[in-house]
């Protein structure tokens, strides 16, 4: 017994620590993550956040509700304007304001636009977290058409800011109709083109199937949202369950997969890119006449009490929770960010595995650092 | 499940004894007088609230939050197993916490609160156990608000260094170099 | 037109003239090291150019274009660069060994240069164990990655240079075997004699099937050999940064990031030797012509070169084992089956002669 005890022993393998983070091409960003390696398996995964914390939380309680909104796409830079909508939502809710149609469905659109702008970006990063390093352009070609398209019409590319409590900043520009088309039609071209250069490929599939398998009541239990949850089955769009602004007025299919797998959240984001188009498609010929704005108070005060919002970003659902006594500014503002709830799965998927699968994982779990750390 | 008959169901789980003891005492016409009974005194130890939110709001005592979230969660008609928020927030005189659950069965919500009038060591009961989701947040509501967590499995600071003095998102912390006070 | 392109008889005998024999065949021996370290340093930093601009054209971008003539001095602005820049280093690492790393690739690299036989006469040293000395030499370069990642004193840096060592040892059997198997068909191992050979038909034709999966998994073990593109696990920065050269800067960087170049550029080059006929023009247009041979070899090459960087922007990062998967599996099991078909064809005289 004693001997094969040592013997063992001293063929144990040593597990070590190593810092990823947060200086790292593969955490996008500023995380860190303290992995506990064995050999080239992960036994543990420790996020450290807080590298780029600015306590958004604690600024918006002495902000007005206009000034929240341009806090807000300071979180999910790769979504700005569904997290401004969502503060103007919840701000109208309060209110009880009538927002014009045209104004739900330009923010509609935008927000798909700005879902198709993420997930290219997305694509492009996946493709180089797994090694394939051309894909990146191919995605920032395709994005930067949206980007120029925002420009035109917000006069920003990335921090939008173009939703204010009560409609729009202005209308939008005469161009954007016919740019919009326009994109449409290029971009259909492109999606089978990054099928064939990544989706296809037999290593990127080698690399992605099995790979951090996410199951169904994990999903759940872990609180993931957006194309993570709905690789591992979890049906939760909430456009579907809980439709915002002009999402009750279109048709799209929810993209579930099943797996769970790397894979199966790769594949999601890319079946989104389509139902995105659709709905723009459908939305982009019938803009209604009409304001872009309703007049609010100049110092927008919220009635008593608590407001909650969900909306569908890129990443997943983000919540804006307002405690409200009444005042100009909010009691307690609270921001649930998708990106915090699908990082705390990550040492689940990424344990057993290798410092490879971590980087693939990480990358479909599609992690916006500001958004997490706020 | 309509709000209604969620509380409905929610309440007979935690009976109030003194409320018991009241109506065995009186004992003529129990179901006349039942409204006036719920009046002043609540038949539940929970508190029922919709006013100024679109959802069902419960107050419960911290030492029966573990036992209602457990059984929010695996009872089959409420089902509430995803817990998408989970907010401190500093109400002044209290600290406390509330929790914004759905269900994945049939999509409806609940909204559970918990509060402690105790500031220099606020404890509550964790629900990492239920819904791992919670690791995370409690990890933010401590490292935040100060909140302790009982059966916590990683409890430490998430965003600020362990060294950090204060709670910064409670309602008396100071920081007179990096917070503007109008 | 007449260029004598035998530099070594030419400087012998420019040499003996003026010195004692012995003493000259130092100074040649020098002199002739000194015009390859010239020639192929810079050949290097033109391929790193050409890496760019595929690149560049794959991922729809110009590429650089500024420096000189469509961005042809660019790499050369960029060494000036390095060359200048500070050296830096880990405060506990092997200082010995972390110096000497960068030498041992680059001159493992620059070593096998000198038997790629460019023309009949463009070839520095002829020996009779031509492709063994190309393989063994060309294997050294691993034990230079290996001290550098383990010197450095940098987890990451460790781990890309383990994974160099278990990828390049494996491979190295497959870049071997799938020689041997042409090395069948020739009966020697003089690269002189295998171009000699080629005369009548390159050896991927002679060799037909066999010959061209021995092709292509020559091309595969020697991209992995290379650590490029999808083989790229030692450096393989979206995982480990820099992999094994992390802590590398500078000149010590240059070194490694040259030599990666170089070593592509061997291995393009000893697959045109065995497969492609080396400098033989195709059916022997330009046979009266001598000095075209570096054209046609260079032609080859780059070609060969250009696959593998075309490899490199298109395809993912295999996984650590699923690299070694491949090669234990699938490549070597593979090789030595086609060995074995080879032996038949060369015993049944299957060869098909132009």
């Amino acid at each position: 017994m004693q001997e094969t005890a040592t013997l063992n022993n001293s063929f144990k393998s040593e597990e070590y620590f190593i810092n990823m983070g947060p200086q790292h091409p593969a955490t996008h960003g500023v995380l860190r993550l303290l992995l506990t390696i064995d050999g080239e398996i992960i036994k543990k995964v420790e996020p450290d956040l807080g590298y780029i914390h600015r306590s958004i939380e604690k600024m918006c309680e002495r902000d007005s509700y206009q000034q929240i909104v341009h806090l807000t796409d300071r979180m999910d830079y790769l979504s700005s304007h569904i997290n401004n909508e969502a503060v103007c939502l919840t701000v109208e809710n309060a209110l009880e304001l009538e927002i014009p149609d045209r104004v739900k469905v330009i923010r509609t659109i935008i927000g798909e636009l700005t879902r198709i702008a993420s997930h290219c970006l997305w694509w492009g990063v996946m493709g180089m977290d797994v090694g394939a390093l051309t894909t990146y352009f191919y995605g920032f070609r395709d994005r930067e058409m949206i980007n120029d398209i925002f420009e035109e019409t917000c006069g920003a590319r990335l921090t939008m800011n173009y939703n204010v409590p009560g409609g729009l900043m202005w209308d939008i520009h005469p161009n954007f109709i016919k740019r919009v088309k326009e994109f449409i039609v290029h971009f259909k071209t492109k999606i089978p083109e990054y099928d064939k250069l990544l989706t296809g490929n037999v290593i990127f599939q080698k690399r992605t199937k099995g790979v951090g398998v996410l199951s169904k009541e994990d999903a759940i239990s872990f609180g993931v949202s957006g194309p993570v949850a709905r690789g591992s089955g979890y049906s939760c769009d909430v456009r579907k369950y809980h439709p915002y602004s002009a999402l009750d007025k279109v048709t799209f299919n929810e993209v579930l997969e099943t797996d769970g797998d790397t894979f199966a959240r790769y594949n999601v984001r890319i079946k989104e890119l389509w139902e995105s188009l659709s709905i723009i498609e459908q939305l982009i010929d019938n803009i209604p006449e009409g304001e872009h704005r309703v007049k609010t108070n100049a110092v927008i005060k919220l009635p008593k009490g608590e407001f909650y919002q969900k909306v569908e970003t890129a990443r997943g659902e983000l919540g804006v929770y307002i405690i409200s006594t009444g005042t100009k500014n909010p009691y307690r503002m609270k921001f649930r960010s998708p990106g915090f709830s699908n990082l705390s799965a990550l040492n689940h998927m990424a344990v057993g595995g290798k410092i490879g699968d971590l980087v693939a994982t990480m990358a479909t779990l599609d992690l916006v650092i500001p958004d997490i750390d706020r | 499940m309509t709000n209604e008959a969620l509380q409905i169901l929610i309440s007979e789980w935690f009976p109030n004894p003194e409320f018991e003891i009241k109506s065995e005492s009186v004992d003529i016409d129990r179901e006349e007088k039942e409204s006036e009974i719920e009046e002043s005194v609540n038949p539940s130890l929970l508190e029922f609230t919709e006013e100024g939110s679109q959802f069902l709001n419960v107050l419960v005592k911290p030492e029966n939050l573990h036992e209602l979230m457990n059984k929010l969660k695996i009872n089959s008609e409420t089902s509430l197993d995803y817990l998408f928020c989970l907010t401190g927030v500093d109400w002044g005189a209290e600290l406390g916490i509330v929790y914004h659950l759905e269900s994945t069965k049939h999509r409806h919500n609940i909204v559970v609160k918990v509060k402690t009038k105790d500031r220099d060591n606020p404890t509550f009961d964790s629900v990492c156990d239920l819904w791992r989701t919670a690791e995370f947040h409690e990890r933010e509501v401590f490292d935040f608000f100060g909140i302790n967590f009982n059966n916590h499995p990683n409890l430490k600071r998430l965003f600020l260094t362990p060294e950090w003095d204060g709670f910064p998102l409670r309602k008396d912390y100071v920081d007179e170099i990096n917070m503007v006070i109008k | 037109m007449q260029i004598s392109l035998n530099i070594t008889e030419t400087i012998q005998e420019c040499l003996v003239s003026m010195m004692s024999e012995s003493a000259a065949g130092y100074i040649a021996m020098v002199i002739i090291a000194l015009i390859y370290l010239g020639i192929f340093s810079v050949a290097g930093l033109f391929l790193v150019l050409l890496e760019r601009r595929v690149a560049a054209w794959f991922q729809l971008r110009i590429g650089p274009n500024r420096v000189g003539f469509q961005g042809l001095l660019q790499t050369m602005a960029d060494a000036l660069k390095l060359v200048s820049k500070e050296l830096t280093g880990t405060d506990r690492a092997d200082k010995f060994l972390y110096n000497l790393a960068p030498y041992f690739v680059i001159i493992s690299a620059l070593m096998a240069l000198g038997l790629i036989p460019f023309t009949k006469e463009f070839q520095a040293f002829d020996i009779n164990i031509g492709i063994f000395f190309l393989i063994a030499v060309s294997s050294i370069g691993v034990i230079g990655i290996l001290l550098g990642g383990w010197a450095s004193n940098n987890k990451f840096a460790l781990i890309g240079a383990m994974r160099s060592g278990v990828q390049t040892i494996s491979y190295e059997l497959s870049v071997g075997l799938s020689l041997l198997t042409m090395i069948l068909l020739t009966g020697s191992l003089q690269l002189s004699e295998i171009v000699e050979l080629q005369k009548s038909g390159w050896l991927i034709v002679q060799g037909h099937i066999p010959a061209i999966i021995a092709f292509m998994i020559y091309m595969i073990a020697g991209t992995a050999e290379t650590n490029r593109a999808p083989f790229d696990m030692v450096e393989a920065e979206s995982e480990l940064g820099a992999g094994f050269h992390t802590e590398y800067s500078g000149m010590k960087f240059a070194y490694f990031f040259l030599a990666e170049f170089i070593n592509m550029f061997l291995i393009a080059a000893i697959a045109t030797t065995v497969f492609f006929g080396a400098w033989l023009s195709p059916f022997g247009i330009t046979e009266s012509i001598p000095w075209l041979g570096v054209l046609w070899f260079l032609v080859k090459t780059l070609l060969l070169v250009f696959l593998m960087m075309w490899f490199r922007w298109t395809f993912p990062r295999l996984r650590v084992d699923q690299l070694l998967t491949l090669e234990w599996k699938y490549l070597l099991p593979i090789n030595l089956v086609n060995i074995v078909v080879m032996a038949f064809i060369v015993w049944q005289n299957l060869i098909i002669l132009i």
